[in-house]
C-alpha cells in the first residue's frame, strides 16, 4: 500500500484525472450490494461511459468472486461475469469502464494486490465496508506506476 | 479463412485508435490475434508474452468458451467468430 498512499500525498485528489460521475441510485445500489456482502469482499463491474474528463457509470454489476479460499481480503472477479456484462454493455451502446469491489474492515484504498492487478483505463470504486454498512467510497486509476484518486460527483436521481 | 470480431476492452483501445472491436479474418484464434498485432502496434504484447503465450493477466474468449478449454490459440474459427480479450479483475485488502 505505500506506493498508492505516496501517491494520493503527491497530488491533489483527481487534478488531471477524470471525474467519476453517477447517480444517487448507482451509489445506493452499490451500498446495497457491499453491505450485504460483508464480511466477504464483494465485486462487480462499472458499465458507462469513458471521455478524457468524464468517467460516468450508468449501472453496476455484481460478479462471483472466485477466490474462494479467502472470500475476506481477497477478488478474482469471474471472467464469464466480465464476458456477460461486457456483452450486455456493447449491446446499450456502453462499456466497461471500471471495476468495484468491497475491503471489509479496511479503508477504501488500494493495497499493494489492487495495485499489482490493475488496468490502466479502467476506475477502481473501493467501498470500505463494516458490520454497520458502507463507511467510505472513493474512486482511483492507475497513472503510471501508482494509484491516484479521482474526484467522485453525485448527481440525483 | 473465417471472419471474426474481435473485442478489445478500454484499457487496450489506446492501441487500437479508440475502436471497440476489430475485424480480421484468419482460421485459428492465434491467426486473429496475429492480424490484430499488425494491424495494431504493441496491442500484442499486452495481450501474449514473447513465447506466444496468453498472459496470466489476460482471457481470451471464442465465442463464450474460454480459448483454454477449446485448445487454446489454436482453437480454429467457424462461421461469423467474435473473440473477445478479457481483462484478468483481481485484488483484495491485502
Amino acid at each position: 500500500m505505500p506506493e498508492a498512499t505516496g501517491s494520493e500525498q503527491r497530488h491533489a485528489a483527481g487534478a488531471g484525472l477524470p471525474t467519476l460521475r453517477w447517480s444517487t441510485s448507482v451509489v445506493a445500489e452499490l451500498e446495497r450490494r457491499a453491505s450485504r456482502g460483508y464480511p466477504h469482499e464483494v465485486c462487480g463491474l462499472m458499465i458507462g461511459s469513458q471521455t478524457s474528463n468524464e468517467t460516468f457509470v450508468a449501472r453496476v454489476t455484481e460478479a462471483r468472486n472466485l477466490r474462494t479460499d479467502r472470500l475476506g481480503d481477497r477478488y478474482r472477479l469471474d471472467p464469464e461475469d466480465f464476458l456477460m456484462a461486457d456483452a450486455d454493455a456493447r449491446r446499450d451502446g456502453l462499456d466497461v469502464v471500471g471495476i468495484w469491489h468491497t475491503h471489509p474492515d479496511h479503508p477504501p484504498k488500494p493495497s499493494q494486490t489492487d495495485l499489482e492487478s490493475a488496468w490502466e483505463g479502467y476506475s477502481y470504486v473501493i467501498l470500505a465496508v463494516r458490520d454497520a454498512g458502507v463507511a467510505g467510497i472513493r474512486s482511483w486509476r492507475i497513472d503510471g506506476p501508482h494509484f491516484r484518486e479521482q474526484s467522485i460527483e453525485e448527481a440525483i436521481p | 479463412m473465417s471472419k471474426a470480431t474481435i473485442r478489445i476492452p478500454t484499457p487496450l483501445r489506446s492501441f487500437t485508435g479508440g475502436a471497440g472491436q476489430i475485424e480480421v479474418e484468419g482460421t485459428t484464434v492465434g491467426q486473429a490475434l496475429d492480424v490484430l498485432g499488425r494491424r495494431h502496434d504493441g496491442i500484442l504484447e499486452r495481450v501474449l508474452d514473447a513465447d506466444g503465450r496468453i498472459r496470466g493477466f489476460v482471457n481470451i474468449y471464442l465465442g463464450e468458451s474460454d480459448v483454454k478449454t477449446l485448445g487454446g490459440l489454436d482453437a480454429p474459427l467457424t462461421g461469423t467468430a467474435v473473440i473477445s480479450i478479457v481483462p484478468a479483475v483481481a485484488g483484495g485488502v491485502r
